[in-house]
């Protein structure tokens, strides 16, 4: 009964989203007040609809009931309580029923505050929001419908993947949903916006947090996915520039490049097409990323479902949503008012280079995830695109990024006096370039780029620091003032201050780990040791245990540093029996410096003499986590900015819709 | 019976190889490992033999290592390997005619996206008309103009 009623919540849903597209335009173009007003009405049903699909999907996966085909294709009596509520989404299915829910409670929200936002515009909005809502429905209720049931249902589920059975990864893909759903936000108010023919800063007002929302929440899922990557996968890696990683990664550095250029729209009304194209584009890479996954085009360990007879639906879909709103674009964008004038050397320009390297970046990624698929439709050759590529590819890009990251908040809007700017930087320029005589001095020379990315690290900590001390103006001032001034300092501006230096520090962890990583491979006996970085691990013993799902052999290896105790580890090898899976569970020891990552490796003790454990050291590895939060508290603070500042800012070139 | 004992002789020994199989020269080592990160584990997804704990990764290092002790450069090795798996157990696709586009995308887009800035910023300063203000707009700045004056 309850799966039936989400399966019918589901059409019912389809139905009230076509009703939504279709009447608000239509009221839109006529200017027909209460045509307009039904789109509220609509975006709230369907809100509540969707609601009640996925709350019969989640109940489905609690009671475990195995008459639903996707409940026993993904999850199993067994399973903890959080893997079972997971596991709703850990499917294609159950990912798209989410996805469609986020969608709808976004347009709920713009339907229930955007009264400020000029009628036409809120409900050509919730129209384009509609419209996708219809083609994700027409997919599931055609392809994907998470409700089918079974006759006769099995005893038991067949089990989630046991490398997804993880608090990491129950989290990964709500928050990249959360990310991708942003940017169709983002992107209604694009294709709505070339439908009006109106680009203007309170525009950019509406623009620019949902852009924030969709950014934090992509940089806080990629670093969760990384994370998990990390300590799951066994080899102490965290990205291997896998076609699903790239395909998460692509949004974000698009909805950077926007993030950055819708500022420019609402501070200066400059940069209008341009950040239309980007919203579009943005939104373009999240549905391939949320589609190309499913598709099972690539086939790696993110693809869970494999099913090429989608492909040809998905391919449509792109097809109608990429393509229409280009040509849209083609069509309208050209009849937008040129925005303002800037110098050449100004804020404005600053971002348009920050643009124009971040999507050269993008292109570069897009490139290497998509040119093997082509080459091998077009020629049937096959290559690999893996991490020797983007090392002389996309690394090279980000530098001249990362310096002007430095530079571009310090310049003054239309024109700015380079001279003068570079002259404060001066000191963080001279004490960065120390850094990295420091740090090569200290290993003796070697690996000249990974001490120059280090260099670069400290440069967008440093200058980043100096743009607060000069907004603070620091030590010109009685300290006084300053701190005055700091109580003050808008929550933009921390937003960005933190946005920028928790990238250095990221940086410098994903440089330290990556070219000094250390790692050692010994057989041991119980009481036999080996030694990394200093420490000696000797290996105690191993003990056979049983899981609420799985079986393990669980080693003990004693920490010693300096002939000193200082921690235990406990690596695993867990093996799940309905999934016939062996997992390894590596045990890792966190510091500052670096950590001490220890796994059990496969292998019979009686045959090889000993039991095989693998230790790596990896140094400054925790920065990355430290890193990649830092940006996205930044992230959040700029979202909660308040509104004020916005209007006071918009007000010169606009006066915002009465309310 | 000789292929069974073969076999037999495989199946004990690989497993202990792909552990005790380092070579003794820390600079042959070294060269292996900065290889191995090169070279894909044909039967994984995405993964390099250095990650890989499949059969056929443990196969191939032992491979490398064995032509790098018979003094082979880098070279003659992944030529060899290219001979037997293709281009794609390569990490790093050759520059081909192929590949030409992949390999050119980054600076194709750099300079086309630079080429297509520059024009538009020519093209907007060049026919810069300012913009008449409105009949509001210069009611105000009257009025500002005639409060600064006063």
């Amino acid at each position: 009964m309850i799966p039936e009623l989400g399966h019918y919540a589901l059409v019912l849903a389809l139905l009230v989203a076509v009703a939504q597209t279709a009447i608000p335009l239509y009221g839109a173009a006529q200017g027909a007040g209460r045509l307009m007003a039904f789109a509220y009405q609509a975006a709230y049903i369907q809100f509540l609809l969707l609601a009640i699909a996925f709350a019969a999907l989640i109940q489905s996966y609690l009671v475990s009931d195995f008459t639903v085909l996707n409940v026993v294709q993904n999850s199993h009596s067994l399973k903890p309580l959080l893997y079972k509520l997971s596991g709703a989404w850990g499917n294609h299915e159950g990912s798209l029923l989410l996805w469609v829910l986020m969608l709808a409670l976004f347009g709920a929200g713009v339907a229930l505050f955007g009264g400020n936002l000029p009628a036409s515009l809120r409900a050509r909005v919730l129209a384009i929001q509609a419209l996708i809502a219809v083609g994700f429905l027409a997919f599931m209720l055609a392809t994907s419908n998470p409700f089918i049931r079974v006759v006769p249902p099995p005893l038991d589920g067949n089990d989630l993947n046991p490398l997804l059975q993880d608090p990491g990864l129950a989290f990964h893909p709500p928050l990249l949903y959360l990310g991708y759903v942003g940017f169709s936000l983002v992107f209604s108010f694009a294709v709505a916006a070339l439908i009006e023919g109106r680009v203007d800063p309170a525009w950019a007002g509406w623009v620019r947090p949902w852009t924030l929302i969709a950014w934090t929440a992509l940089t806080a899922g990629i670093a969760l996915g990384a994370r998990w990557a990390y300590y799951e996968l066994g080899w102490g890696g965290w990205w291997f520039w896998d076609p699903v990683e790239n395909l998460s990664f692509m949004p974000w550095l698009a909805g950077t490049a926007l993030l950055h250029s819708v500022s420019a729209v609402e501070k200066r009304g400059a940069f209008k097409a341009w950040t239309l194209l980007l919203a579009i584009l943005a939104f373009s890479l999240s549905l391939l990323g949320t589609f190309i996954v499913r598709s099972g085009l690539l086939t790696s360990v993110h693809a869970f479902a494999v099913d090429p007879e989608r492909g040809v639906f998905i391919l449509a879909l792109l097809c109608i949503a990429i393509g229409g709103s280009l040509a849209l674009y083609a069509w309208r964008a050209p009849r937008l008012t040129p925005g303002g004038n800037f110098g050449t050397l100004s804020r404005e320009s600053g971002l348009l280079l920050n643009n124009l390297l971040l999507s050269a970046a993008c292109a570069t990624v897009l490139a290497g995830t998509l040119y093997p698929l082509f080459l091998e439709l077009a020629s049937g050759t096959l290559v690999s695109v893996g991490p020797p590529f983007y090392a002389k590819t996309f690394v090279p890009l980000t530098i001249p990024l990362l310096i002007l990251m430095g530079i571009g908040p310090m310049l003054a809007w239309k024109k700015a006096d380079l001279s003068r700017v570079l002259s404060r930087l001066a000191l963080a320029a001279g004490l960065s370039v120390a850094i990295g005589l420091l740090v090569a001095w200290l290993l003796g020379g070697g690996a000249i780029m990974a001490v120059f990315f280090l260099g670069l690290a400290a440069w967008l900590v440093l200058s980043s620091l100096t743009d607060l001390a000069e907004r603070l103006r620091l030590f010109r001032v009685p300290l006084g003032d300053s701190l005055a001034r700091l109580s003050g300092l808008p929550r933009r501006q921390w937003g960005m201050t933190l946005a920028h230096a928790g990238l250095g520090i990221a940086i410098a962890g994903m440089t330290a780990s990556s070219v000094w990583k250390d790692e050692r491979i010994e057989t041991l006996m119980p009481g036999e040791s080996m030694e990394i970085a200093g420490y000696v691990l000797t290996l105690e013993g191993v003990r056979r245990m049983t899981g609420p799902n799985y079986r393990a052999e669980q080693a003990a290896l004693a920490v010693t540093y300096d002939g000193r105790a200082i921690d235990r580890l406990y690596p695993e090898r867990r093996f799940y029996p309905v999934q016939q899976m062996p997992t390894s569970e590596a045990a890792i020891r966190i510091t500052v410096g670096g950590d001490l990552y220890a796994v059990l490796g496969e292998g019979d003790p009686a045959e090889q003499g000993g039991f095989p454990v693998r230790v790596y050291f990896e140094p400054l590895v925790a920065w990355i986590w430290a890193g990649t939060l830092i940006m996205s508290v930044g992230g959040l603070l700029s979202i909660a900015a308040r509104q004020p500042a916005r209007r006071t800012a918009g007000r010169p070139t606009a006066p915002q819709p009465a309310e | 019976m000789r292929p069974l004992l073969c076999l037999l002789l495989l199946v004990l020994v690989v497993p202990a190889l792909a552990i005790a199989d380092r070579q003794r020269d820390p600079l042959l080592e070294d060269r292996a490992r900065a290889l191995f990160r090169e070279v894909r584990c044909v039967v994984c997804q995405n993964q390099s033999i250095d990650d890989s704990e499949a059969q056929i990764a443990k196969d191939l290092r032992g491979i490398i290592r064995e032509q790098l002790a018979e003094g082979r450069n880098e070279e003659q090795i992944l030529g060899f390997l290219t001979a037997r798996y293709g281009d794609y157990v390569l990490l790093e696709p050759p520059f081909r005619s192929g590949t030409l586009l992949l390999w050119l995308a980054p600076a194709i887009a750099l300079l086309g996206g630079g080429a297509l800035v520059w024009s538009v910023l020519r093209a907007r300063t060049a026919k810069q008309i300012p913009i008449p203000l409105s009949r509001a707009e210069q009611a105000r700045l009257d009025r500002l103009m005639e409060r600064d004056s006063r």
